[in-house]
């Protein structure tokens, strides 16, 4: 039971991190590596916010994410934009964003380093005992979770009933045929992009409440980002949120039960099990 | 495409050319110098991991980040086995467990679209480091090996020498062979290839496979020159990132490309790591921006496409 219910509240901050990713991958077409590392500068932000100016990080987020997104927006035009332009072909665009962001997650990481230093960071905000069902749990990560939740529906609602979303949506199923009805796709491209990061950075702040981190983890959320966004099918956010609890599950029960030092072999071995068994992912559509 | 000819005069020349480069190395010990002489080890080191990084990347365009998943198995077999076995038999066996570790990879992501791949082996190395981990603390008492025999810096250096030879050799007879033409056809065109009648997965798995166990050779050799081996050592994910990084700016689409980004790159980065051990990552990530947009086809690329223009001059240029 402990299991199941700190495994689901884990799941939701997975959840919020891996739709930042999904945006950018599914609609931008940018498999963005520097995903961690900018989850990292999130939780640094509120960490920076609470030691620094007492300010709860559930408020940081209203200035981590607007920030996260114009950064985000800047990146992608000056960085990801013209090796859009120049690919001639899916695979070439894969390549360079890889190595792009890649080199993009390098200079993070080095910045953070140069700022903060290599020590590991975790602050005490709320911890107080909440009591679910006669168990004792940490306040922070409830909230965390709640606020993770809210987020994943407010997005989830805003991408399939308002007009920006349906565009969205369109870009990801046919950039060229969106192009055609009259989408301005490089824009929507664009807003996909820095949605995603500020999403992303909203994660590392509610996740920062209850984890301790440093400046060079980032690659790891990256990871079980790319795992679970793969999994979940590239371009269904249903597939990623089932997915994203899933392997909060497997994770904390790994963990408890096995080793703590396990968590990223647990994830390994359900990207594993998904490429062999399904690898267009649990609601991806077979793509032939 | 296949030239009747065994040896054209261009592959004469290179192969002379070679052989010298190859005898100037082997006098590096001369020097008597061990700062030099250890250099010299990690230069050596790192263009046999590039270039046979290469081997499979460059044609390809699959971005393997495992290099450190070779790399510290082949260390950790020759760690673990031996104060059993002879050091030559771990290194086959090594060699061998490296093409095994390549097959499994190979065959469960290259089937499918390329950023399976990179994702896969993105975490590997840090995969096998977990598990190896939980299996030593979990069996075993303490969480390192010791690889005590008595060998002298500079025949680690020799044989890695060897290797390298080794590895331009087989990148050489591959690219005359009926796999490399495969090879740059998959480049090219993967639709094109299947089209044709090539089986496109196989072709690929193989060229891993030979890749990988090259890594792992190399961690097999360079095991003895840690005394002490921990898997964060092994298992270094840096090591897989160095590896990509040095072949891209030297160029991976020729067989000598990484050796022109390997030695620039590893004489930098000897004096950063000496002078901003903090600044690593920095450096890292400039470099692969570099390489991504002010140098895509890498210094190789580069040199090869000022040489062409050269030429164009000289034989047409008005007098």
């Amino acid at each position: 039971m402990d299991i199941i219910i700190i495994g689901v509240l884990l799941g939701g901050a997975y959840a919020l991190m891996a739709m930042g990713l999904q945006l950018q991958y599914g609609v931008a077409r940018i498999m963005n590596l520097a995903s961690g590392e900018v989850l990292v500068a999130g939780s640094f932000a509120a960490f920076w916010f609470f030691t620094g100016a007492n300010y709860s990080p559930i408020y940081s987020i209203f200035f981590v994410a607007p920030v996260a997104f114009g950064l985000n927006w800047l990146i992608y035009k000056i960085f990801m934009r013209p090796l859009v332009k120049r690919a001639k072909s899916e695979g070439q665009l894969e390549v360079d964003s890889i190595l792009s962001t890649f080199g993009q997650s390098f200079i993070l990481v080095g910045l953070m380093l140069a700022i903060f230093g290599g020590k590991y960071f975790n602050y005490s905000y709320l911890e107080r005992p909440f009591d679910i069902l006669g168990q004792a749990y940490e306040l922070n990560r409830i909230v965390a979770f709640l606020f993770s939740i809210t987020l994943c529906i407010v997005l989830y609602v805003w991408l399939n009933r308002t007009r920006v979303g349906l565009t969205l949506r369109a870009v990801s199923v046919n950039p060229e045929a969106a192009g055609l009805v009259g989408i301005d796709v490089p824009n929507a491209a664009a807003l996909a992009f820095a949605l995603g990061g500020a999403v992303t950075a909203a994660g590392g702040a509610l996740l920062s409440m209850f984890l301790t981190f440093d400046a060079s983890v980032g690659v790891i959320f990256t990871m079980k980002a790319l795992v679970i966004v793969i999994m979940g099918g590239v371009r269904d956010i249903r597939g990623t949120i089932l997915v994203a609890f899933i392997l909060g599950l497997l994770e904390t029960g790994v963990a408890t039960l096995i080793d703590p030092g396990l968590t990223l072999a647990s994830a390994y071995l359900l990207f594993i099990l998904t490429l062999i068994v399904r690898p267009e992912g649990i609601f991806g559509k077979r793509s032939k | 495409m296949i030239e009747d000819k065994f040896l054209t005069r261009r592959e004469l020349a290179g192969f002379i050319i070679a052989i010298v480069a190859l005898a100037i190395a082997a006098m590096l010990p001369v020097l008597n110098t061990g700062y030099i002489l250890s250099l010299g080890v990690t230069i050596a080191m790192y263009t046999v991991l590039s270039t046979s990084w290469a081997l499979f990347s460059g044609p390809t365009h699959y971005i393997s980040l495992a290099t450190a998943a070779f790399f510290g198995l082949g260390m950790y077999v020759v760690g673990s086995g031996i104060e059993v076995l002879p050091f030559p038999i771990l290194a086959i066996i090594a060699t061998c467990a490296g093409a095994v570790l390549a097959f499994l990879i190979g065959v469960a992501t290259l089937r499918l679209s390329g950023i399976y791949f990179v994702i896969f082996t993105l975490g590997l190395a840090e995969f096998i480091r977990q598990i190896v981990t939980w299996v030593q603390t979990t069996m075993g008492t303490s969480s390192g090996l010791y690889v005590l025999i008595n060998i002298e810096e500079k025949t680690i250096y020799w044989r890695l020498l060897c290797l390298a030879a080794f590895v331009y050799l087989i990148g050489w007879g591959i690219n005359r062979s009926r796999l490399g033409f495969a090879l740059r056809i998959i480049g090219n065109d993967e639709e094109v290839a299947k089209h044709s009648g090539i089986n496109v997965a196989l072709v690929k798995v193989l060229l891993f496979m030979i890749s990988g166990s090259i890594a792992a050779l190399t961690g097999a050799l360079l095991a003895p020159r840690w005394t002490y081996i921990e898997p964060t050592i092994a298992f270094s994910p840096m090591l897989s990132f160095l590896v990509v990084i040095m072949a891209l700016v030297g160029g991976a689409q020729r067989l000598w490309g990484p050796i022109l980004g390997v030695i620039p790159f590893a004489l930098v980065w000897d004096l950063i790591t000496a002078q901003f051990p903090n600044q690593t990552a920095l450096m890292l990530g400039i470099a692969f921006l570099l390489v991504v947009y002010a140098i895509p086809n890498g210094i190789g690329g580069q040199g090869a496409k000022y040489w062409a223009k050269f030429k164009h001059w000289r034989d047409f240029r008005v007098t």
